[in-house]
């Protein structure tokens, strides 16, 4: 176990690496002058001007020998500094990180909580009035683009009802609910509908006809015997989610001004801030490979046939 | 015979599909008395499982549907027994093993655990000691090493160890009633006598009283009292194994048999099967249901359902128009 851990993570090492390497490169093909576009409309640089900011960010130097000094900086823990803030990636990122992953971490638990248990009432009342309105409600979810179901929620629940806030963080916790339902909204139907289709699929398994010839509660078959067995598939397509979720947060931080780091990278692509997007979009494989060796490990705790090697 | 513990009364259990109706159990009655074992053979799809289950009360409602018929056990009819009073009599006072030993066990418990829930779901008794006493119940299936094995997982066992390990869950509370379907069918020839030879040690100690369903007339004959022979969802034949094995009155019975490789006969002919397909439970031929593969059949069998009736004695009973054709080709005297 602890050598499988160690090893996945000289793996995380590669991964980075090479998503570096392609990073790096699509920066750099994008057309364009980030120099000139950082100064904003208007502005004119001069040529010396030009020149020094050039020097000061190595953008004078060719593309290898600036990628090199970027992985060397990288390995120091040192993502660069922004063009347009003039500070250092690493503190912007730190500054915006929280919110993000206070939006993340409230979306995962809707999803867990919400999709879980909307799965596991479809599956138990197959056909029924409740199975059939969350298959409805989750193709919606899935058919509808995410900053839509946001506009729509915003629509509904701040301009017309006024129950929460439109957008920004000034309202407390009551500014979290609509951001993170519209971010988890995709991912709660579709844990639903994979929670459903393992758990029909396990409920029809022997062991559960064991399980009540047994004597136990429905309750207890269900939560206890059905559950553990069906919700291995869902966890792996969490851990897989949450690529998506620090996408689905670029759209959603957008759609209702959230300070974190989706925003800080929205901004930062509009105005070719390359270091900004280099060091989120890092950061970002790195959660995600973290958190999917997380579930991995995971596995073996809940499925004992499941060894790590 | 004793006074029955646990009696089936024409029982009839449906299954409304889209296809149809299907007649999984149709007016079949059956008992069993302490200490005795039942076998219940008949080919796949004769509906010869669904009646334990009913009597389980496992039978998914819907699409199952209980047509008629009662379920009686310490005088109680199960099928009019909330779903509570079932709870506490499943798994403590009658008890059900399954075929396949490699799925009938949940693969994330360890095998001590699962025999202890059971102990757990009856009684009250703290989780220390349902876990002793589940290490004491594998170490009483023969299984070496029980202190170890019972925090192993289900894959970690072979599949006799597993049967054995069902076998512990399913006597933990020294049930009144074991219902065996297809005990040892997944199980190779040698672990397969252990295991019978295991039941019946544990039966003997216990008086459990054992409803045997196999498609296995060998294992009937070696280990049954009485044999109830079923076809498309009916009884055909009902007696001791004497009487069956050697005086058959019903033509399937007889086919079966026939088809037979038998070691405490001298053959001189071939086996021979029995023609045809069992009927599809959708749609079951008019009047008997094994006509169309009876070398018996006349019109009246096209026509009437025969009743289930004794011959020769009290306690033998079968369902056929012509019982008094149906002879034995070679009778244990002649071999």
């Amino acid at each position: 176990m602890g050598k499988y851990v160690v090893r996945r993570l000289l793996q995380m090492v590669l991964v980075l690496f090479g998503a570096s390497i392609i990073l790096f490169l699509a920066l750099f093909v994008i057309p364009g002058d980030p120099i000139a576009t950082s100064q904003g409309e208007g502005h004119q640089l001069d040529k010396a001007s030009h020149d020094a900011i050039a020097r000061r960010y190595h953008l004078d130097q060719p593309l290898p020998q600036q990628y090199v000094g970027y992985v060397g900086r990288l390995l120091k823990g040192d993502l660069g500094e922004s063009y347009s803030y003039r500070r250092p990636v690493t503190t912007i990122i730190r500054e915006k990180i929280g919110n993000t992953a206070k939006l993340a971490v409230a979306a995962i638990v809707l999803e867990i909580a919400l999709g879980i248990i909307a799965g596991i009432i479809a599956a138990v009342f197959r056909y029924s009035f409740l199975d059939v309105l969350v298959t409805l409600s989750t193709t919606v979810a899935i058919g509808v683009p995410t900053f839509v179901i946001g506009l729509a929620l915003q629509n509904v629940f701040a301009v017309n009802l006024h129950w929460l806030p439109l957008q920004g963080q000034q309202a407390g916790r009551e500014s979290i609910i609509l951001p993170a339902i519209t971010l988890a909204a995709v991912n709660i139907a579709l844990v639903a509908r994979l929670m459903r289709g393992a758990m029909s699929e396990v409920l029809r398994a022997d062991y559960i006809r064991t399980a009540y010839a047994k004597g136990l509660s429905k309750r207890v078959v269900i939560m206890k015997h059905a559950l553990r067995n069906s919700i291995i598939p869902v966890l792996t397509y969490l851990g897989i989610s949450f690529g998506a979720l620090l996408g689905g947060a670029l759209i959603t931080e957008t759609v209702f001004n959230w300070n974190g780091i989706g925003l800080a990278l929205v901004g930062a692509i509009q105005q070719q801030d390359n270091p900004i997007v280099l060091g989120v979009v890092t950061y970002g494989v790195a959660v995600f490979v973290v958190v999917n060796l997380i579930v991995d490990i995971s596995y073996a705790f809940l499925d004992p046939r499941i060894r790590l090697e | 015979m004793t006074e029955p513990l646990l009696s089936v009364e024409d029982l009839r259990v449906h299954f409304h599909t889209d296809a149809g109706v299907v007649k999984a159990v149709d007016g079949v009655s059956w008992s069993v008395a302490p200490g005795e074992t039942l076998g219940i053979v008949g080919e796949s799809g004769s509906g010869k499982s669904v009646s334990a289950l009913a009597v389980m009360g496992l039978v998914p409602v819907p699409p199952a549907r209980y047509e008629s018929g009662r379920i009686l056990f310490k005088g109680r009819d199960l099928i009019a027994a909330d779903e509570k009073e079932r709870r506490a009599i499943r798994g403590k006072e009658i008890s059900m093993i399954f075929q396949d030993p490699l799925t009938a066990l949940n693969p994330v418990f360890r095998v001590g655990h699962q025999i202890a829930e059971v102990i757990q779901a009856h009684e009250k008794i703290g989780r220390i000691p349902a876990r002793a006493k589940a290490v004491e119940l594998l170490g009483e299936v023969g299984i070496p090493n029980p202190r170890q094995r019972a925090r192993e997982y289900p894959h970690q066992f072979s599949g006799g160890m597993r049967q054995r390990a069902m076998i512990a869950m399913a006597l933990a509370l020294d049930p009144l009633v074991l219902l065996a379907d297809e005990p040892t069918t997944a199980l190779d020839v040698t672990v397969q006598a252990q295991i019978m030879d295991l039941l019946i040690r544990l039966q003997a100690d216990r008086g459990t009283a054992i409803v045997l369903i196999t498609h296995d007339l060998g294992l009937v004959a070696g280990h049954a009292d009485r044999v109830l022979v079923m076809y498309a969802g009916k009884v055909a034949e009902l007696g001791t194994i004497d009487d069956v094995y050697y005086r058959p009155r019903h033509p399937y019975t007889l086919g079966l048999l026939n088809s037979l490789a038998r070691m405490d006969q001298r053959r001189t002919d071939r086996l021979r099967p029995i023609i045809g397909q069992p009927p599809s439970l959708i749609r079951v031929p008019p009047g008997c249901a094994f006509h169309p593969r009876c070398p018996f059949a006349t019109d009246v069998c096209r026509r009437d359902v025969p009743a289930l009736e004794p011959k020769d004695g009290p306690d033998h009973l079968a369902a056929c128009h012509h019982a008094d054709q149906v002879e034995l080709q070679q009778s244990p005297a002649a071999s």
